[in-house]
């Protein structure tokens, strides 16, 4: 079975977010980009079922500016096999990236996609359920468990107010939440052995699909600030203060 | 503009969530509902009782009993060939629906709305909270799904909604349900309390976080969050998890102790009314958005608290 894991470049999720001055957007001039922490632990759990034996080979793709190159890089360096970039002038938006992500699928024919739940910069949480949508495949979201069993995925995911199992009939789209796995960090030698690893190169275009954008991002603002309030010297003084709250009897 | 609102229910009553969702839907016309699952008459006729709720479509069938979003999706899909615009609170099934929704009807999504600015323009968070997008579509239908604390809830009496059984569209036969773990709590909800008492990783191991987060928490009638540090310490499950990438609450009262307040933290709870931090930390970035602040060492601070409350 292949597992196809789609990464994204993001803004480092160490990294404080700037909104520009002019409110067009956030900041990414000169910053630090890593790959996407939930498409981290995605990379992770492919290459887990590859060393268990449930998969034979791990693709990973990335849409989006040239320099995606280097988040495919990273996910090599981890231990997948073989990457795909597809190049594309603007952003595309989650309906787009799920739509050229179907012809990867349809080229790739792989038993499992895994993506992250969502992207820390966009947030949109869509990506998954979309592709799975349009492919019409299942789907087991904010997995914190993956078992391969012969042609059904076991997926445990995190719902609200606990844990929730379905089982998928393969193939079936993954997305991965925090308690999935903690990714390993790539050794040297595996940076090295990842620069002479495939990497195919292609435009959005070469699918032949529309990914101009729906949206449009009339403005970009802080978000309101919160003042800062009072210390109290003691929790006496606390209990008062939340007596006159109505918390405290 | 005639909306459908998705009835997240536990198949005896409707969710609070779906309350705000009403309300986002109401700003921006009509609002009918689907409510989908197995032996859900009784969740219809309370959601028809919802103030301003038009007409309750009903979905009754074996397919639909936990949510699946392979069966669920086309059913919803098909309601929008007469509807304009499908709203889901953000809960994990609202999230794990409607983008598939989006995708079956080739519409881009717009996740997790703070405020309606108009029929096609609506803002958000982006980058956990650290920015707000306001976003105009060009897409004709809407599917949307709702930052339930953002609005405020729809009266759950006072509505006289009629309620209209919906042919269901079959099993996809792609997914099963096998089991659900819930955190069984005597507690209220996290998303839905009024008082939360959160804890970070300075509780420093699973048992103290419990010997003292949990008495204070009974004894306030408060939910127990954590933060995102204490989870992956593994003091506390992850459904206690507060922040960008776990819960979005935002109770009357926040309390939290021993957590610094790390930007994804803040996100998913910053818009509690009041902020009680305590941290032995004076610099804690907690500090800069609590209300009240004690600086203390929560092992000595907690108990004493508990004790006087």
């Amino acid at each position: 079975m292949k597992i196809v894991v789609p990464v994204k470049r993001v803004l480092d999720y160490n990294v404080k977010p700037r909104v520009k001055a002019d409110g067009t957007g956030v900041d990414l001039a000169n910053v630090k980009m890593s790959m996407n922490p939930f498409d981290e632990i995605a990379v992770e759990e492919a290459i887990r079922l590859k060393e268990k034996g449930a998969a034979t080979e791990v693709v990973v793709v990335s849409i989006g500016e040239p320099k995606a190159a280097d988040t495919l890089r990273t996910a090599l360096a981890m231990g997948a096999d073989r990457a795909v970039l597809i190049t594309a002038d603007q952003p595309v938006e989650p309906l787009g990236v799920a739509k050229l992500l179907a012809k990867v699928v349809e080229e790739e024919q792989p038993g499992l996609v895994i993506l992250g739940k969502q992207a820390i910069d966009g947030d949109n949480n869509q990506t998954g359920q979309m592709l799975a949508g349009l492919l019409g495949w299942a789907q087991g979201t904010f997995a914190s468990k993956v078992e391969i069993d012969g042609e059904t995925a076991n997926v445990t995911r995190e719902v609200d107010g606990g844990l929730e199992t379905v089982a998928l009939t393969l193939p079936a789209i993954v997305t991965t939440d925090l308690r999935l796995n903690e990714p390993r960090y790539a050794s040297l030698p595996n940076i090295m052995k990842a620069k002479s690893k495939p990497m195919a190169t292609k435009t959005a275009a070469d699918y032949g699909v529309d990914v101009a954008p729906r949206l449009t991002i009339t403005h970009v603002a802080e978000p309101g600030k919160r003042q800062a309030g009072v210390k109290v010297g003691s929790v006496d003084e606390l209990v008062e203060k939340l007596k006159a709250l109505g918390v405290a009897k | 503009m005639k909306t459908l609102v998705w009835v997240e229910h536990d198949g005896g009553s409707v969710k609070d969530a779906t309350l705000a969702t009403v309300t986002a839907a109401a700003k921006l016309g009509e609002v009918h509902l689907i409510v989908a699952g197995q032996g859900v008459g009784d969740v219809a006729q309370a959601a028809a009782k919802i103030a301003g709720v038009g007409k309750v479509h009903v979905a009754d069938d074996a397919a639909y009993a936990n949510a699946l979003a392979e069966n669920v999706a086309p059913l919803i899909a098909e309601l929008m060939g007469h509807h304009d615009a499908f709203l889901a609170p953000s809960t994990t099934t609202g999230k794990n629906i409607a983008p598939r929704v989006a995708a079956l009807i080739d519409v881009m999504q717009i996740s997790d709305i703070l405020s309606v600015e108009g029929p096609d323009s609506f803002t958000r968070p982006i980058y956990a909270g650290n920015a707000i997008a306001t976003v105009k579509t060009r897409d004709t239908k809407l599917v949307l799904t709702v930052r339930t604390t953002a609005f405020e809830k729809a009266a759950a009496e006072g509505g006289s909604g009629t309620v209209e059984a919906v042919a269901a569209t079959g099993d996809a036969a792609k997914s099963r349900f096998v089991a659900a773990e819930k955190a069984e709590s005597a507690r209220p909800e996290l998303t839905s309390a009024k008082i939360i008492v959160s804890g970070g990783r300075a509780l420093g191991s699973e048992e103290q976080f419990h010997a003292l987060i949990d008495p204070l928490a009974d004894k306030l009638g408060a939910a127990v969050g954590a933060s995102r540090a204490a989870v992956d310490a593994g003091y506390a499950p992850n459904d206690y998890q507060v922040g960008q990438t776990g819960k979005i609450v935002a109770p009357e009262v926040y309390v939290a102790v021993g957590i610094s307040g790390a930007i994804q933290h803040l996100a998913g709870m910053k818009d509690s009314k009041v902020i009680v931090a305590i941290n032995k930390d004076e610099d804690a970035p907690i500090f800069q958005v609590a209300d009240i602040g004690l600086v203390g060492d929560l092992f000595t601070v907690v108990p004493e608290l508990t004790d006087k409350v």
